[in-house]
């Protein structure tokens, strides 16, 4: 397979043309524009649907339609736009739909600002929308990363017949670099649930599936049990070792696996825990790091921390939890391993 | 003497209050699809709203979209699957208050779908709140000295906004005499043939009542929408095959 130079939503859309993807509407909103504006031509070529649609709340439940009737659908928002995503993915995830959501998150409550930034871990961890539901959610931390995921989104979604989402950042979605496409695959809309009429058989009714199925609380809780259990992914570098184990995603996880190497090389015993899922969090990641671990030190490109609570419960709270807020600037490295010293002085 | 028929796509009995008129509009729509021999390809968009009660007894495919979206489901579904018959049913709190950009909007684009909107004056399901289609003085749990077009602004005609509109077909129809439901019949007819047509998008607003709200009973509800309601509503064939049947 040729490699090429492509920019990160440019990347993530055609993986998604070639996962499958053959309807999308959206709405236009920076650092993610340039997803809608791939795919405003790629996907018709591909024999698909785009609408660019008055508002992401239109835009979803476009989605919820395509969905519903069997198709690879997906939409893509940040900030501000992603809030208005909310009501969808809730009657999405309670119809127990396919469906793959991009949060490119940048900057800010409100209308915040078009940086990079992390401040919406939350909102994809917790279910922004209103009731019980889960999506997995993806953090890829470079291109290929989201060209990889994307792909196996749409597939988990299948799976689960449940929303995915891939949170990204202004820094990904807008960086250049070399990566790997797959071949081209052809979904079959024809799934038994798919709404396309009735065609002889009985009527289907696309709705929130608690009012057809008997014990629903038990249902839904193992429903998400299951996918918790089987769906975490990580990644760990020198952890086994480590006496202080950072922990961050997407574009912080990287400038972090630099400071490993800079602290490595002075002899500081660093490492780095790169939760890929943040939701399941990647817990049995924890089970990999040093036991003897003196703290852990949570890098999120926030505010106010958010990914930090879901550190100290990983870790069950056995050694302590530090936060590095990047807020809306990128960290250097060197001012991790600065960090990362002064707190392992004070454990000492 | 005809045979009285109950079309097959009503699989039980309605659940609507005594008098309601969805239940009417219910069976115009199903013999309609069954005459047209799309009961096996048609797809409903439907949201909240007395209408939702349909789900179960409508026996055509459904989704349940959130409350005002019915429109933009319904988009989704005829882009990736044109050979389907696609409707929406919707209250006119659910498609022309929370969702009235959807609704709008389905027409603006001129989607190749039928909506149909059903105007009985007042929020049914959610106890009797105004609407936007509530008339001026009409008495609500939220309007209850009757409702003041100074502070609330003058009911909403969705054909005026949609007329001028390059769209395929609209009408607005009532169930209030045997002469009206008939007459209802061939523009819910007109509008379908229009989507299946490739003719673009099509609505057809249906003025109802809604006995339990209105505090009124059956005869007097109907009298109501003849004496009342159709002369700030309208009704008849507004756009048809594209052109304007009113200019
Ligand atoms: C987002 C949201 N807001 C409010 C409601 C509550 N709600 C349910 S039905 C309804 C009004 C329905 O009125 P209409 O569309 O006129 O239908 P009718 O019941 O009169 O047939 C409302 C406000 C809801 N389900 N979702
Ligand atoms: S509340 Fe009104 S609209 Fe709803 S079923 Fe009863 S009569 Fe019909």
């Amino acid at each position: 397979m040729p490699r090429r130079l492509m920019k990160g939503n440019d990347a993530l859309s055609e993986a998604a043309v070639r996962a499958g993807c053959r309807f999308f509407g959206g709405y236009p909103i920076t650092p993610q524009s340039e997803i809608l504006e791939y795919l405003s031509w790629r996907l018709p070529e591909a024999g698909g649907t785009f609408i660019q649609a008055e508002s992401e709340l239109s835009g979803i439940n476009m989605v919820y339609g395509a969905a519903a009737a069997g198709f690879r659908a997906m939409t893509s928002s940040s900030g501000p736009g992603y809030s208005l995503l909310q009501e969808g993915i809730s009657y999405i995830a309670s119809a127990e739909l396919p469906a793959v959501f991009i949060d490119v998150q940048r900057y800010g409550s409100g209308l915040g600002d078009i940086f990079q930034a992390q401040s919406d871990y939350w909102q994809a961890t917790r279910g922004g929308g209103h009731g019980d539901y889960r999506t997995l959610v993806y953090a890829p931390a470079s291109v290929q990363e989201s060209v990889d995921l994307i792909q196996l989104a749409f597939d988990k979604a299948d799976e689960y017949r449940n929303p995915c989402q891939i949170l990204s950042d202004a820094s990904i979605a807008q960086m250049m670099e070399p990566v790997t496409l797959p071949e081209m695959h052809e979904h079959d809309p024809n799934a038994e649930w798919a709404v396309r009429g009735k065609h002889g058989g009985d009527f289907k009714r696309v709705t929130s599936t608690m009012y057809y199925i008997e014990d629903f609380d038990a249902y839904i809780k193992n429903k998400y049990d299951v996918m918790a259990e089987r769906e975490q992914r990580w990644e760990s570098v020198q952890v086994e070792d480590a006496d202080l184990v950072l922990v961050a995603y997407g574009i912080s996880s990287r400038i972090c696996k630099e400071a490993v190497k800079i602290a490595r090389a002075q002899g500081i015993r660093l490492g780095l825990l790169r939760p890929i899922t943040l939701w399941p969090f990647p817990v049995k990641g924890f089970a990999e790091v040093n036991p003897d671990v003196k703290a852990y030190l949570s890098v999120e490109l926030t505010s106010l921390p958010k990914m930090a609570e879901d550190v100290k419960l990983a870790c069950e709270m056995k050694a302590p939890v530090e936060i590095f807020l990047g807020g809306a600037k990128i960290p250097e490295s060197t001012a991790i391993v600065e960090r990362a010293v002064s707190i392992l002085k004070e454990q000492r | 003497m005809t045979e009285k028929r109950i079309p097959e796509l009503l699989v039980e009995p309605n659940k609507f209050c005594p008098g309601c008129g969805h239940g009417i509009i219910n069976r115009v729509l199903a013999e309609v699809l069954e005459e047209m021999d799309l009961a096996e390809q048609a797809v409903g968009s439907l949201a909240v709203g007395c209408a939702c009660l349909m789900m179960d007894t409508f026996g055509t495919d459904w989704i349940q979209a959130p409350h005002g979206r019915a429109a933009a489901v319904a988009v989704g579904v005829k882009r990736v699957r044109p050979e389907c018959c696609v409707f929406t049913y919707q209250g006119d709190g659910d498609s022309m208050s929370i969702g009235f950009s959807e609704t709008m909007y389905a027409a603006i684009r001129n989607e190749n779908i039928t909506a149909i909107l059903v105007n009985n004056g007042i929020f049914g399901m959610t106890g009797g709140q105004m609407a936007p289609t509530s008339l001026p003085g009409q008495r609500t749990t939220t309007s209850p000295k009757g409702r003041d077009a100074e502070l609330t602004g003058q009911p909403l005609n969705m054909i005026n906004q949609m007329k001028q509109l390059p769209i395929g077909y609209l009408a607005r129809g009532s169930v209030a005499s045997a002469k009206d439901i008939n007459k209802l019949k061939q523009y819910i007819r007109s509008a379908i043939e229009t989507q299946m047509n490739g003719g673009g998008y099509s609505m057809v607003e249906v003025l109802s009542p809604c006995p339990t709200n209105w505090k009124m009973n059956m005869e007097s509800s109907l009298a109501h929408i003849e004496n009342t309601v159709k002369s700030v509503f309208p009704v008849g064939e507004f756009v048809k095959n594209g052109e304007r049947t009113d200019a």
